[in-house]
């Protein structure tokens, strides 16, 4: 049997997983395609999204961060979506789709626990059976969160194997799945993984660059120059960069986690610092070692710490489509901080890189410049860890 | 070098003793490269038919918890690919008639480049490659290095492919056929369930390799199980393993155990 829709992008993408896996990633694919043209599907998913999860989400001008007289900066609020970041629509759409095909499982991976919490919302919501599997490490570190899913019904497995965090967590749930495909869905958290995981996950987040499309046309009366977002596996931005790919005077970037620095080992720069190869199902770029051995990622953000990034992006780097650059966790803390002083939105420490970079570009700016920053998240997650952060450096 | 088929050689042999195959797993520098040298020379020398031999690896998303800790131990010692080949090398100097077929993870094949990947293992001594987290979809440009190299591509049928993959699958593989014992992951605490006789009607109706069966094989019973059910011979990885991992501390009771377990296991496939 061969897919039905395009398996790859340019060379990127693909299915490489065990063989005994393609008949459960076919049976996905088949009922994504069928439930795309079914208007009931449809309507109860919209209705979700409206509803329950408070969409359309505002497009919000900034006051009093950008200087630059040239420069009108938006934010694309999905912190001020059910669950507190945009993973709640995709998660919504893929618990449709397991009911849809009669699964009354849903396994998933997270990492600082949002991809877990937005889950078990939608598995409470739904009536379906969460199991997620989550590093060790993150479930200390991540405590709130672990609360929020087991409190809305999910199971919370720590995995042990390997560094403990959201790569062996991914590990995990893919073998959990090859033994439990017949009544649970795996349920990933972002645009990577194999086939049709990063088609699924682009298009039940496409609704962001829409309504931005929509949103900026009535505030402005054109196009935006340049779109930005953040990029772990990039489901936020590949969400918010759908709907403008074919519009080629519209920039959009990527941004990378630099962690302490992209020429340090402690990075998780995929795209900028690593090579073509094959990680969780999918040929991309990834971190690894001269051998192929996967390295280990950091990122002060939880939500970006991940060696690998969505084979769409990989594509859309190699045409030049879309540009990639990174930020560090020194610079993405002080964009966290400047946002919150001046305009009283404490922003997830992920959106931070994105918000980071719009702000450099915003200084250098020499002619009329309209810029959208996908706040993906907000950072109400991420108040301990700086808190403890900005104490060691003394800025507290 | 020479271009025999060491497995149709074999399986000619035991159809005509009226015996299945009996192939150990290992990973390759599992506990270290020494050790994993005399464990496969012990396999071996214990009546293995056959050698599978994995190449440590970060991520197996197909393996449980015994092989992700024999890769563990492997990569703890910096054990490299280029190791891997070497061990190889002096096993097939030593044992110029045994099949050793490859079990490992696509990235370790395209971090090297396909093609050399292939001529490497060729020139190790390899005679089959068995990527597990390539399917029959993504086959085609290993397929196409394994051909121009002399390597038989081992491709698995599981128990949940439909007509038409298993055909697609019969048709491509080459050397074996690696029939999965049951879903899940590699380990040898759930035992196969695949109904085998069923699945080896289907593969023979599409005049597949002989049908090896891998997953929850760790008893002389699976053994005699699977011949009996039509299967050509049985693999057993985890169970293999374990007998190295309870023994990490003591090498000559190691070797003795794994040498019992072979010489057990083979004897049920007669």
């Amino acid at each position: 049997m061969s897919n039905k829709l395009d398996s790859k992008f340019g060379q990127y993408g693909g299915m490489y997983v065990p063989e005994l896996l393609i008949p459960a990633l076919d049976q996905l694919e088949q009922a994504f395609i069928d439930a795309q043209n079914d208007p009931e599907f449809q309507k109860e998913f919209i209705g979700l999204l409206k509803d329950y999860a408070g969409r359309p989400t505002p497009l919000t001008k900034v006051r009093n961060i950008v200087s630059n007289p040239l420069v009108t900066l938006y934010l694309k609020r999905e912190d001020l979506l059910h669950g507190g970041a945009h993973k709640t629509n995709q998660v919504l759409g893929q618990a449709l789709l397991t009911k849809r095909m009669g699964k009354t499982h849903v396994i998933a991976e997270t990492g600082a626990g949002q991809h877990g919490t937005a889950t078990a919302l939608a598995c409470a919501l739904l009536g379906l059976k969460a199991r997620i599997y989550m590093g060790a490490k993150d479930v200390e570190r991540q405590a709130p969160n672990v609360f929020r899913m087991r409190l809305m019904g999910a199971e919370v497995i720590p995995v042990n194997a390997g560094s403990g965090t959201l790569k062996d967590a991914v590990n995990e749930a893919l073998r959990d799945w090859s033994g439990t495909y017949e009544n649970a869905h795996y349920l990933l958290g972002t645009a990577a993984g194999p086939h049709p995981f990063p088609t699924i996950v682009r298009e039940f987040h496409r609704m962001i660059g829409e309504e931005v499309r929509e949103q900026i046309i009535q505030k402005e009366g054109r196009l935006p120059d340049s779109i930005v977002a953040c990029v772990g596996g990039g489901s936020n931005a590949i969400g918010i960069f759908a709907d403008f790919i074919d519009d080629e005077q519209v920039q959009l970037i990527g941004v990378e986690p630099a962690g302490k620095g992209v020429n340090t080992s402690e990075h998780g720069a995929a795209i900028a610092k690593g090579s073509s190869g094959v990680l969780h199902g999918a040929h991309t770029y990834i971190m690894q070692d001269d051998d192929g051995q996967i390295e280990e990622s950091y990122s002060v953000s939880a939500g970006l710490d991940y060696p690998a990034v969505g084979p769409q992006h990989a594509h859309l780097h190699d045409i030049g489509r879309a540009q990639y650059v990174s930020v560090t966790d020194d610079e993405a803390l002080d964009a966290f901080q400047l946002l919150a002083c001046k305009e009283g939105i404490i922003p997830a420490l992920e959106s931070s890189h994105a918000l980071a970079h719009a702000l450099k570009m915003a200084e250098a700016a020499d002619k009329e410049t309209i810029i959208v920053v996908n706040l993906s998240g907000r950072g109400d997650k991420d108040l301990d860890h700086v808190n403890r952060i900005l104490k060691e450096k003394g800025a507290l | 070098m020479s271009n025999i088929n060491r497995y149709a050689a074999l399986f000619e042999k035991l159809a005509n003793n009226n015996e299945g195959a009996f192939v150990p797993f290992v990973m390759l520098g599992d506990p270290d490269l020494e050790t994993s040298y005399k464990i496969i020379c012990t396999l071996v020398d214990n009546g293995a038919d056959a050698l599978e031999l994995g190449f440590p690896y970060s991520d197996p998303i197909a393996d449980g918890p015994t092989i992700q800790k024999a890769s563990i131990r492997a990569l703890s010692h910096h054990f490299k690919t280029a190791d891997s080949f070497a061990v190889i090398a002096r096993v097939r100097a030593k044992y110029p008639d045994v099949a050793i077929g490859l079990l490992l993870y696509s990235n370790l094949v395209f971090r090297r480049g396909i093609e050399t990947f292939y001529a490497e293992a060729k020139q190790a001594g390899v005679d089959s490659i068995l990527l597990a987290d390539v399917p029959l979809r993504e086959g085609t440009p290993f397929r196409t290095a394994a051909e121009a190299n002399g390597i038989k591509q081992i491709l698995i049928a599981p128990p949940n492919a439909n007509d038409e993959d298993l055909a697609a699958i019969a048709k491509q593989t080459q050397g074996y056929t690696y029939l999965l014992g049951r879903a899940g992951v590699t380990g040898a605490e759930a035992t196969a369930t695949t109904p085998v006789h069923e699945m080896v009607m289907r593969l023979k109706q599409n005049n597949a390799a002989p049908a090896v069966i891998g997953f929850g094989i760790s008893t002389p019973e699976h053994v005699k199980a699977a011949i009996s059910a039509g299967a050509d011979g049985a693999i057993a990885g985890s169970a293999t393993v374990n007998i190295i991992e309870k023994y990490l501390d003591d090498v000559p009771a190691m070797l003795q155990a794994l040498g019992e377990f072979v010489s057990v296991m083979k004897a049920a496939t007669r």
